[in-house]
């Protein structure tokens, strides 16, 4: 028998049972539909990671105090105190692979102007936070270091706080806002970045300079964190070598003993970030699997359903010369056409899903070609491993028996 | 010109072993049939009248004995060369049509062809509907089983048996579902094609419808009784003095 005589054999008998070859064809659609939208959301989000990192400068450096443990229990890194002055000097100072160094201090206040108000996190920082973290002036100034010396109330504020604070169109640049108890002189805007990726927005900020929240907003002299960027993204790690370097000397911390404080590069936070999605897609995709499973042995239920109708048929066709690999390929055939055109109907709505989930996550869409051809293919080895035994059965029956089969 | 042997059968047994039980359905048979010859095959119920036609027929294999079949012994063959037999040289007809259901006459009528490799496809067709013409249900060819009655569902199903041109055709109760009249009418398509030159073996338990044939052979659990040629009468002539007695009751 011919590929075509079998094509024509196995559609025309899957019209018959429409219904049937639907309901069981529901499993594979649902098991590679759920394929296509893990892999494809895995990919997109993996993309969208590595954009949103890399535009927030791709060779920066963070440095933080470590966990305080007192006695046994984690106290958390915000009352840490490690990093001071004569930290953010040295590096900005000793070092030959960092390019720009800047602490940061945060405070959070009620930020007024005129009758609006807007709750808002100021950052204390310095001129070189800009250059670091890739953010661009939309409009005025950036604070000068000898702003930073003597404590200035200027600030740089981002577009939600303009779009909150500066209602009726004013501009802004030269206004003084009331954050908390301490006026502040806007002397510039800055460029909006949108989310990030875990949703913050992040042009809802004030910066201000670093000497400035610490002593008129929290009286304190030590930083939360500082701020740094490589010469360039290869060189992030000897950057973070030669800070770990300094810190363990002005910290004193003998060999062997831990360091007190963190430092985390953006390549190490982007591994981490892609190796969480990975984990999530390989997770999902066996999920996934398990349903294509499930969804083969739906077909295999049926199939056996169908031979055992068709047995006095498979004794007719056996009886008029169809030799036993003909009835094999017959049914064979009948469930693999009945799994790739599941398979076709669910990578259609797999991708339709995955479209729609990457607009409404606001991700970049992507459809991943290698995971539709293994889909496809996985589809094809699911109907030839699961048709295999029904059709082998009706392979094997014997023509006289089948043909007087009741 | 010696009339060549279509089957050639020597000694042959068949033994079905129930439970304990040993059930010889044949035993020790031998016959030949010639080319052209219209045979039938005789015997009440159990005689063994099926046993013998699926051996002949290549669906099942003889306990012991020999069988040849056009010149090709059987004994030897495999599974798929037997599947092969049964295609290019046997034609089936069995007593209940065993056709497609839902399936158009001539798709029903092509299958056969559909295991043949040598026919190319666009032939197929064509020879479809050459045999539907021989049984002269051409203008039904669309139709499908449900659609025909009983005498026509069996015509398509003899249209099926002579697609691939076999060199015999085998009938087992093939008017065994059908009033007389039909299997007159049967037996009168028959006789045609026997007339064409074909040669069949016809198994019945109706001793009228064996006159139709040259020859009968009569079994008795399982061994042959009888075996002797007969003088054919005609079906087509039986039909119409049917037909006469039923218009004369009906006055
Ligand atoms: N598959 C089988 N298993 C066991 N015994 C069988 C089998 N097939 C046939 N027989 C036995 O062989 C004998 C011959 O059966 P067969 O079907 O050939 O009779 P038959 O002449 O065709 O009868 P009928 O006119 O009723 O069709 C019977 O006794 C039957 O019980
Ligand atoms: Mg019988």
């Amino acid at each position: 028998m011919n590929i075509i005589d079998l094509i024509k054999i196995a559609i025309t008998a899957l019209l018959r049972n429409k219904s049937r070859a639907f309901l069981t064809m529901l499993g594979i659609i649902i098991g590679i539909a759920s394929v296509i939208v893990m892999v494809s959301l895995g990919k997109s989000s993996t993309l969208s990671v590595r954009t949103q990192l890399s535009s927030m400068g791709s060779n920066m450096i963070m440095i933080m105090p470590s966990r305080q443990m007192r006695g046994g229990v984690n106290m958390g890194n915000s009352n840490a105190k490690s990093l001071e002055n004569k930290d953010y000097k040295s590096i900005a100072e000793n070092t030959k692979y960092v390019a720009h160094v800047s602490p940061s201090v945060s405070s959070a206040a009620q930020l007024v102007y005129g009758s609006n108000n807007h709750p808002g996190s100021l950052q204390g920082v310095a001129s070189s936070y800009l250059e670091i973290r890739k953010y661009e002036l939309e409009d005025g100034i950036m604070f000068t270091d000898d702003q930073v010396k003597k404590y200035a109330k200027v600030c740089v504020i981002g577009k939600t706080i303009v779009d909150n604070l500066f209602t009726n169109g004013e501009n802004p640049i030269g206004q003084t806002i009331r954050c908390g108890q301490v006026p502040m002189k806007v002397i510039g805007v800055l460029k909006s970045k949108g989310q990030n990726q875990m949703g913050q927005d992040q042009d809802d900020i004030v910066l201000a300079p670093y000497t400035t929240i610490q002593k008129r907003f929290l009286g304190i002299s030590h930083f939360n964190m500082l701020f740094a960027s490589a010469t360039s993204e290869e060189e992030s790690e000897m950057a973070a070598t030669e800070i770990t370097y300094i810190l363990r000397s002005n910290h004193h911390i003998k060999s062997g003993a831990e360091d007190d404080f963190d430092i985390r590069t953006q390549e190490e936070l982007l591994s981490t970030m892609s190796s969480i999605t990975q984990l999530l897609t390989i997770l999902l995709t066996a999920i996934a699997a398990i349903s294509l499973i499930v969804g083969g042995i739906g077909i295999m239920n049926i199939m056996y359903v169908t031979v055992t109708e068709r047995t006095r048929e498979i004794g007719l066709r056996m009886a008029i010369g169809a030799q036993n690999r003909d009835v094999l390929y017959q049914f064979l055939s009948e469930s693999v056409i009945l799994s790739l055109i599941g398979g076709i109907i669910g990578i259609v709505f797999g991708i339709i899903i995955a479209y729609i989930a990457t607009k409404l996550l606001n991700w970049p869409f992507v459809i991943s070609q290698s995971a539709i051809f293994i889909s496809f293919g996985v589809c094809a080895a699911t109907g030839v491993f699961f048709g295999w035994y029904p059709a082998r059965s009706a392979a094997n029956l014997d023509p006289i028996t089948a043909l007087r089969y009741e | 010109m010696p009339k060549n042997e279509i089957i050639n059968i020597q000694n042959l047994y068949r033994t079905f072993q129930v439970g304990s039980e040993t059930v010889n359905a044949l035993n020790g048979v031998s016959f030949n049939i010639f080319e052209g010859e219209f045979v039938s095959i005789m015997g009440t119920s159990g005689s063994g009248k099926s046993t013998l036609l699926n051996i002949l027929g290549c669906l099942d294999r003889p306990t012991s004995g020999e069988y040849y079949i056009n010149g090709t012994a059987v004994s030897g063959l495999s599974k798929n060369q037997l599947s092969t037999i049964r295609n290019r040289k046997i034609g089936f007809v069995f007593q209940n049509y065993n056709l497609l259901a839902r399936t158009s006459a001539i798709d029903n009528v092509q299958l056969p062809l559909l295991y043949n490799a040598d026919i190319p496809m666009k032939e197929r067709r064509e020879r479809a509907i050459a045999a539907l013409e021989a049984v002269r249900l051409a203008d039904r060819m669309n139709h499908a089983p449900s659609q025909l009655s009983g005498g026509q569902q069996q015509r398509v199903a003899i249209a099926r048996a002579l697609v691939n041109d076999p060199v015999i055709i085998l009938a087992d109760e093939a008017t065994g579902n059908l009033d007389t009249r039909t299997s007159y009418e049967i037996m009168t398509l028959f006789q045609e094609l026997h007339a064409k030159g074909k040669t069949i073996a016809f198994v019945t338990h109706e001793p009228d419808i064996a006159t139709f044939t040259t020859r009968t052979i009569k079994l008795r659990d399982g061994s042959i009784v009888l075996d002797q040629a007969i003088e054919q009468q005609s079906a087509a002539a039986a039909l119409a003095q049917y037909e006469q007695n039923l218009t004369h009751t009906a006055i």
